[in-house]
């Protein structure tokens, strides 16, 4: 046998316990590596103001569609792994947790961001839009509704990225030409290859003329 | 029902199935709210797993260092195969694992042994995800190294012949005819070399399970996966629990493409650390380790040897594959068969060759052997044709075949000259230069080519149940999966139109194994059996509803015979007084009836010609009832325009053809082909997972290095459907698109490039080097 203990499940909290803390700095070199260190300090120093504390379990505030939401989490948490595993918004979807695929695509402050890429703490304070606050009340924004009229995707895994890239490609201006739409949203990988309906989607929404 | 009713002949009016409609499933997906496997956040105390693989292909473990990662908080347990609870039975021995059903011949963590790079060797179990991650990163393994065979084309790698294939489903030795003889005695004799490139399916969602033990004996797991049955029964015959005991569910599934056609060790070990630690645990495969978890379309060379007349006529194929298999199992995909049933040709022979490397096991990856297959043998018809100079299109009608040359059956039905003449049309063929290399768009050079399309319609059977209310609403279930493929639409369509309700009326449920029990989604089955399944449980249902009629005093079709009635928009009445009769609502009601239940089975492939056989024909002459071939045939057309300074290919025009059978939703069967052509563009031009010949370990394990085509590789496509009714296959008629819609795809593109270039590249992908470095004919 290994040498090794298990504790207790039952004596465990359900969730992220507070003990064996680790400075923020030290946590953020260990996980993320050096070259992120430097930005990352001057971040912390920053959002001291917005949380206490830097280091371990903290609390966090996320402004996620139009509500302000409060989370125990560490400084390494993801924004991603913030709205999937904390906030349980698991319509923003984990492919790669690399930046390399766009399935956690979410708006920040209106920008569309790879949420795998970014850090909760860093979050905090901006407006976060996921797909679960693109629609009003039941009624979808059109770029939803002209993914299910034009069929733009299959198994729906890729879908929130895409909807979420696309409304910013419309608002960016990059969705004048079919041949732009298809640059500005090769950031988002749909392996059910609903590419070509994705285009006829946002080009329907650009079409109608509207105005996010 | 005793027997199956032939769905053309029973219900010949077309309402809704066939009709574009929006997915039914598509609103959830928009807004965010379909929840995959990992996204069951709140069963009670919900913790994180996560993999520790190997970084070696080969060696043995020594030992482990657990000491940083048990210091980390929240750490629950560190698993490995010292600690691991025995399970009832593994795959590692040969015939469990055929009770067990699952394609890996072995399970990680059942000793020290490693045996590919990527091979789970322990899963770290935390409060948190990050948690987990950093212990798993801290957790050391010691390791005695050895060194690795990376593929057949290791020179130290040993062919064998491998007496059984696919554990017998595919024969490795097919002779028809004299072959070599023909070869030899060819006037035209061509003999090229075919290589495909290892390819992974990276569906967008990475394989996830969650599992979740309700009592000591009892669980449900959450899991991503193109069959529930299947799971099941591999979990509860490993656990040694009996199948209701283990509950398996996938209401969405975010991708499959075969890659989640079995059940794979992570899915095992996940709920085997959910039994360890107590708690219900999440697992969720990084894309790194997609790449070692669920198989692979395998490194493979296929040569093929075409012998034909002056005027085109084949008269041999020769076939031969060489592919690397894991050291446990003799997978490959079949190749050879689309090679034998394709074309019509008197001599055909094929053979496979394995070797056994350090690589987990090769698995189905979309149009299995066909896709390959096709690729050989249709660039090798564009050969045919160029040095004959006929007419890519004309030399395939002129080997036309006109039933199945592998086994001498006619065809239950087949519309690819309709296929062939109305992707021409739409393509403007016609006005293809015949010469190659000349025709120009600027300084691009700009080719088309095209190629046959063909998948079989395997056996498959399945079970649906249909619940009508009186109030004129209906549950209806079958335990299949919706890969994104439409299932859960389609089968509300199938259902609507049977029960004449308005499709908002209906409810289709699917992905559970406390439902009617499915075959896998893959092979094509899924939309031939499930709507065979659904369209006779409502046959069952209404059987029900007329016995009560005739029986009820009140009801105007009192006393009629059974078999006089029948149901039409949902309403029972006389066939020769349709006049005659009441609609269910009125019916159930006066019967105080709440609702009324019906069981159907649908059969799929050869199992339901047989049934209608057996019912149909004389008793004593049932055995010479014709049996049919049954395969889906279509043709793809593309134009590329190749840069000759820089090599670069882009697909800039796509036309599809298809008959299928019957095609349950215009909308979504357009979606699916468009996808499978994505897919093999992708084969074509950029996708190869590179395994290092030294270490046998990916070198490009991630979704920014395995190129998968991404918008704006990608034009407008266009594809259509030849109207077809074959009432062979089953009682709805359809055969299926998820894998014909592949096949042929990278012989197109590769037929395309060599019309561009003069250049014919036979190793995939065709990447820019390749065409730089081939040299026009």
């Amino acid at each position: 046998m290994t040498d090794h203990s298990t504790p207790d499940p039952a004596a465990l909290p359900n969730g992220p316990n507070h003990d064996g803390r680790r400075s923020f700095i030290k946590q953020a070199t260990g996980f993320l590596g050096l070259a992120l260190a430097p930005p990352l300090i001057s971040q912390a120093e920053r959002l001291t103001a917005i949380s206490k504390k830097v280091e371990g379990v903290t609390e966090m505030r996320l402004k996620v569609n139009g509500a302000v939401r409060t989370i125990q989490a560490e400084p390494r948490v993801t924004l991603l792994d913030a709205l999937r595993e904390r906030l349980d918004l698991t319509g923003s979807k984990k492919g790669c947790d690399h930046g390399q695929c766009g399935a956690c695509t979410v708006l920040v402050d209106g920008r569309r961001v790879n949420s795998c890429l970014t850090l909760a703490v860093m979050a905090q304070g901006k407006e976060i839009t996921t797909v679960e606050g693109l629609a009003n009340g039941e009624e979808l924004h059109p770029l939803q509704q002209a993914f299910i009229d034009h069929d733009g995707f299959q198994c729906g895994y890729c879908t929130p990225g895409q909807i979420m890239s696309g409304v910013a490609c419309l608002k960016e201006g990059h969705a004048k030409t079919d041949g732009d739409i298809r640059e500005w949203m090769s950031g988002n990988l749909c392996r059910c290859g609903a590419y070509p309906n994705i285009v006829a989607a946002i080009r329907q929404v650009e079409k109608s003329g509207f105005k996010s | 029902m005793d027997t199956e009713p032939k769905f053309f002949e029973t219900n010949p009016t077309a309402g809704v199935v066939g009709k574009p409609l929006n997915r039914v499933d598509g609103r959830d997906k928009v807004m965010g709210r379909a929840k995959y496997s990992a996204e069951f956040n709140n069963l009670p105390g919900l913790v994180h797993a996560v993999l520790k693989t190997s970084d070696v292909a080969k060696g043995r473990i020594t030992g482990f260092d657990t000491t940083a990662a048990l210091k980390q908080p929240g750490v629950l347990a560190i698993i490995t195969h010292q600690n691991i609870p025995k399970l009832a039975k593994t795959p590692n021995d040969a015939e469990d694992k055929r009770a067990i059903g699952v394609h890996m011949g072995y399970l990680p963590l059942t000793d020290d042994q490693i045996y590919y790079a990527g091979q789970p060797v322990a899963v770290v179990v935390a409060d948190t995800l990050e948690r987990a991650q950093y212990a798993a990163a801290l957790l050391k393994v010691q390791v005695a190294v050895e060194k690795p065979l990376a593929s057949y084309e290791d020179p130290k790698a040993r062919l064998f012949d491998p007496t059984k294939l696919q554990e017998g489903k595919t024969a490795p030795h097919v002779v028809r005819g004299s072959a070599q003889a023909a070869f030899a005695a060819a006037p035209i004799q061509l003999t090229h070399k075919y290589t495909h490139a290892i390819n992974h399916h990276n569906p967008m969602e990475p394989g996830a399970t969650t599992a979740h033990w309700e009592a000591p004996d009892r669980l449900t797991v959450y899991e991503s996966t193109q069959g529930v049955t299947r799971t099941q029964k591999a979990l509860s015959t490993m656990l040694g629990l009996s199948a209701e005991q283990v509950r398996v569910v996938t209401k969405f599934l975010g991708g499959g493409f075969g890659c989640k056609g079995s059940c794979w060790p992570h899915t095992v070990l996940t709920v085997q650390a959910a039994k360890f630690v107590g708690r219900p645990v999440k697992l969720a495969l990084t894309r790194p380790q997609m790449f070692t978890s669920m198989g692979h379309r395998e490194d493979q060379t296929q040569t093929l040897r075409l012998g034909a007349t002056n005027d085109g006529k084949l008269t041999a194929l020769i076939h031969e594959k060489t592919s690397t298999t894991s050291p446990w199992d003799n997978y490959a995909e079949s190749n050879s068969k689309i090679v034998n049933m394709l074309y019509e040709c008197p001599n055909f022979e094929a053979s496979y060759q394995l070797a056994r490397a350090n690589v987990m096991t090769s698995t189905y990856t979309r149009a299995p052997g066909e896709a390959p297959g096709s690729f050989a043998l249709e660039s090798s018809m564009d050969d045919l044709a160029y040095q004959l100079g006929i007419d890519p299109i004309e030399i395939r009608l002129r080997n036309y075949a006109e039933k199945d040359p592998s086994s001498g059956q006619p065809w239950s039905s087949k519309s690819l000259k309709q296929c062939y003449a109305r992707g021409a049309e739409l393509f403007g063929w016609s006005k293809r230069n015949p010469k190659a290399g000349v025709t120009r768009n600027g300084r691009l050079l700009v080719g088309w080519g095209m190629a046959t399309a063909s998948y079989p319609v395997h056996n498959s059977q399945g079970m649906a149940r249909a619940r009508l209310y009186a109030d004129g609403h209906a549950v209806v279930q079958s335990g299949a999966t919706d890969l994104g493929t439409g299932t859960y639409t389609v089968m509300t369509q199938v259902a609507a139109e049977a029960l004449g309700l308005p499709v908002e009326k209906v409810r289709f449920e699917l992905g559970d194994t406390k439902l009617p029990t499915a075959p896998n989604s893959g092979g094509s089955v899924a939309a031939g059996t499930v709507s065979s399944s659904v369209y006779m449980a409502v046959q069952d249902l209404w059987q029900k509803l007329i016995k009560v009629a005739v029986l009820d005093k009140k009801s105007p079709l009192h006393r009629a015979k059974t078999a006089d009635v029948e149901v039409k928009d949902g309403r029972l009445q006389l066939k020769d007084n349709p006049k005659k009769g009441e609609d269910f609502a009125t019916l159930m009601k006066r019967a105080d009836m709440a609702d009324v239940e019906g069981n159907g089975q649908g059969r799929y492939g050869s199992g339901y010609e047989d049934a209608q056989t057996a019912a149909n024909a004389n008793p004593a002459k049932k055995d010479e009832a014709p049996h049919h071939s049954m395969h889906a045939f279509g043709a793809h057309f593309c134009e590329v325009q190749v840069d000759p300074d820089l090599g670069t290919v882009r697909v800039t025009r796509w036309v599809s053809v298809h008959g299928a059978g019957r095609i349950l939703n215009a909308k979504t069967a357009r979606s699916q082909i468009i996808g499978g052509s994505i897919f093999g563009i992708g084969a074509a031009l950029m996708e190869a997972t590179v395994r290092d010949q030294k270490l046998a370990r990916y070198t490009n394990a991630s979704l920014a290095d395995y190129h998968i085509p991404v918008n704006a590789d990608i034009p407008d496509m266009t594809v259509e459907f030849v109207e077809e009714h074959d009432p062979y296959i089953n009682a709805m008629g359809v055969k299926g698109i998820g894998e014909i819609s592949m096949v042929g795809v990278t012989a197109a593109v590769a037929n395309a490039v060599f019309h561009a270039t003069g250049k014919r590249v036979r190793e995939l992908p065709i990447t820019p080097d390749k065409i730089l470095g081939t040299k026009a004919v």
